[in-house]
């Protein structure tokens, strides 16, 4: 099965949990003078969901004939073991370590450990350069931002801000 | 006319507004250079910033500035290096790129400077004529009409995305619809499918989703195919050295821009066709109707090959600001994203907009016009300065990339797990690029979403029912006309399909 019918059942798994959400579970817990009403907290989450359910369904038979494409711009997901898929493994790791110890580390160290890692995940290894424009970047970023553009961004590591 | 014309003059020409226009327009020229991020991603970047500055005419149009700046930034890299930031300036590398080799890379940056300004310049003319036009006519639409315009609206954008496509396409809004559905929304004052989570108790961030669905996949295929990113040797940046262009070639390319600004322009008001179809077709009529020596010209570095996608393109960046500003219905991504950010900055726009805050109306069509003339005399001598960018080696741009869509998703919200849910999307949206799913629906059907479930609601409520559907004519027809958007692309695809097989049995 190609990658586009396994989303579309991916899909329709998600919008058979969220019909069932809507019209199962929503309803009960309505006081009865909201009932009262043409339309419900759940009278579009209805629609929706048998919308999407229809849909994916029609792309998981297979009713819309997709016209064979070779776009050369495109990844070609035969040839992935081509790509760097370690690299963009990695960045992403990279980047939700970065969601983590931004607030215990505070702004500057976060980011610029960030972009010193990113730039040695690809494959950098001129470490002098790497810091000096990890370091650079970092401080005119959060000078700009807090300073000049006035939004708010921990600079220090928490235990150093009080919090 | 005349007198929302001087209201917008006054607006725009405070010093502050001049210096969003100018530094919108460099940021964006900076930024849309660069590959993987285009003008929506660089728009969303832009967002916690126009929020910060608050005067809601000031915000708009830096954020028209940074949008004009990025397209024009996207052309330069598309003739400077054959990398297109963005789909729309694709058609502009066709003759840019080749005019580039044969050392004539100023002049092919100032025939694309002159068309966008030209395309810019016409297509901002016409909305100030149909824009009003248009919403007058709006100001007579009740919530039911305004439900099956939106419908159309979304319609529209799955039909226009290509043979084989609508059905995935509509998938897509509807999932973005149901995305939007997540969180308390201000009808019912309850919170709903937050599954007990108190970060989704406000919903998704549009801001996040925004970042996830364009910046981010850009970046992992960067990453994935490192012929992607074609910086680093920036071996032709440093050659743009002149800039003029003669007499005759100007005299060549006049008609064209005439031309195309206007076609453009009408094809960007279309929801979901915009600029990059516009571009193409530009090129396409072009080239059919130019003369049999200039045909042989085009691909291989023709002025006209330039001015014809790069005048539509941006003749259709504004066209699309029509059914933004008078129906407040996105026709595109980058509208979609400039819609939520007027709805973070309290302002509605639909044919209200015109009537409540005239003001923020005539300034964004003044701005406009402000920031195709600083594209053209500011943008256009620094190119040879701003285009050194493009020589910074990939292993130093792509962390950049990648910190620049993090920081979009954090600035302004303070939340951690907001990057968390920006990577989670991110990776999702770029399985479902793999497999040639298109993500603008999505996201105009998240962005859409509120405002279509409140429309159809008021509906209900004002007609006790579904009956609003066949009582009111307009509504109707507004439905019926979205369902032959949707079905008659198939259609004729099967029609196209049995005659085909026809024809086979016949040999």
């Amino acid at each position: 099965m190609a990658i586009d019918r396994w989303i579309a059942l991916v899909i329709l798994m998600l919008c058979l949990a969220y019909g069932y959400a809507a019209y199962f579970t929503m309803d009960g817990l309505l006081p009865p003078i909201m009932k009262q009403r043409p339309i419900w907290p759940s009278t579009f989450p209805k629609v929706l969901a048998a919308g999407g359910i229809i849909l994916s369904l029609s792309i998981l038979l297979g009713f819309e004939k997709a016209p064979k494409k070779e776009d050369a711009a495109d990844i070609n997901l035969s040839r992935l073991g081509e790509y760097k898929v370690g690299q963009a493994l990695m960045l992403l790791g990279l980047m939700v370590a970065y969601a983590f110890l931004l607030r215990p580390l505070g702004f500057l160290a976060a980011t610029f450990l960030f972009l010193a890692c990113g730039s040695f995940i690809l494959g950098e290894r001129r470490f002098v350069l790497m810091a000096v424009v990890a370091a650079i970047a970092a401080g005119s970023i959060w000078y700009l931002v807090d300073a000049v553009l006035g939004i708010f961004l921990s600079p220090l590591p928490s235990f150093m801000n009080g919090g | 006319m005349l007198e929302g014309l001087m209201t917008g003059l006054s607006t725009a020409f405070t010093f502050t507004n001049i210096l969003m226009v100018i530094g919108g327009c460099l940021i964006g020229t900076f930024i849309g250079m660069l590959p993987g991020l285009g003008p929506m991603s660089i728009i969303a970047i832009m967002i916690p910033v126009a929020i910060t500055i608050g005067d809601p005419s000031a915000a708009l149009i830096l954020l028209a500035g940074v949008y004009y700046g990025a397209v024009f930034g996207g052309s330069t890299s598309s003739i400077l290096i054959n990398a297109p930031g963005v789909a729309s300036t694709v058609a502009t590398s066709f003759d840019g790129y080749p005019m580039t080799r044969q050392g004539k890379a100023g002049k092919a940056l100032t025939v694309a400077a002159i068309s966008s300004f030209a395309g810019g310049t016409i297509g901002a003319v016409l909305l100030m004529i149909f824009a009003p036009a248009l919403a007058s006519v709006a100001l007579l639409f009740h919530s039911s009409e305004y439900f099956a315009l939106m419908v159309v609206g979304l319609s529209a954008i799955a039909a226009f995305a290509g043979t084989g496509q609508v059905s995935k396409a509509l998938l897509m809004t509807f999932v973005g619809l149901i995305m939007a559905t997540v969180g308390e929304g201000v009808l019912f004052n309850a919170p709903r499918f937050t599954m007990g989570i108190m970060d989704l108790q406000s919903g998704f961030g549009f801001i996040t989703l925004a970042m996830a669905m364009f910046a981010l996949p850009e970046a992992i295929y960067l990453v994935l195919d490192p012929n992607r990113s074609k910086t680093g040797d920036g071996e032709n940046a440093g050659e743009i050295k002149d800039l003029r262009i003669t007499r005759d070639e100007a005299r060549r390319i006049t008609p064209v821009i005439g031309r195309q600004s206007i076609q453009g322009f009408f094809i960007g008001v279309l929801p979901g066709a915009g600029a990059t179809i516009a571009s193409f077709l530009g090129y396409a009529v072009e080239r059919n109707i130019a003369s049999k020596e200039e045909q042989e010209q085009f691909g291989k570095g023709s002025v006209k090959g330039i001015a014809a996608p790069e005048s539509a393109n941006n003749a259709a960046c504004t066209g699309s600001f029509v059914p933004l500003l008078t129906l407040g219905i996105p026709g595109s991504g980058t509208t979609a994203i400039l819609l939520g950010a007027l709805i973070a900055l309290n302002v509605s726009p639909g044919p209200r907009l015109m009537v409540d805050e005239p003001q923020i109306f005539w300034a964004v069509i003044i701005s406009m016009y402000l920031g195709n003339l600083v594209l053209l005399i500011l943008n256009l001598p620094l190119i040879p300065y701003i285009a050194k960018i493009l020589a910074v080696p990939r292993n130093f741009l792509i962390p950049f990339i990648l910190f620049f869509t993090l920081m979009g998703a954090y600035i302004g919200q303070n939340n951690a797990t907001e990057l968390l849910i920006l990577v989670g999307f991110g990776v999702c949206a770029t399985l479902l690029r793999f497999a040639d799913y298109p993500l603008a629906p999505l996201l105009i059907g998240f962005i859409l979403g509120p405002l279509l479930e409140n429309n159809f609601s008021r509906a209900m409520q004002l007609y006790d029912g579904m009956s609003f559907i066949w009582e009111r004519p307009m509504t109707l027809g507004l439905l019926a006309l979205a369902v032959i958007l949707v079905v008659l692309p198939s259609y004729r695809q099967r029609r196209a399909r049995a005659r085909a097989e026809g024809v086979a049995d016949g040999d």
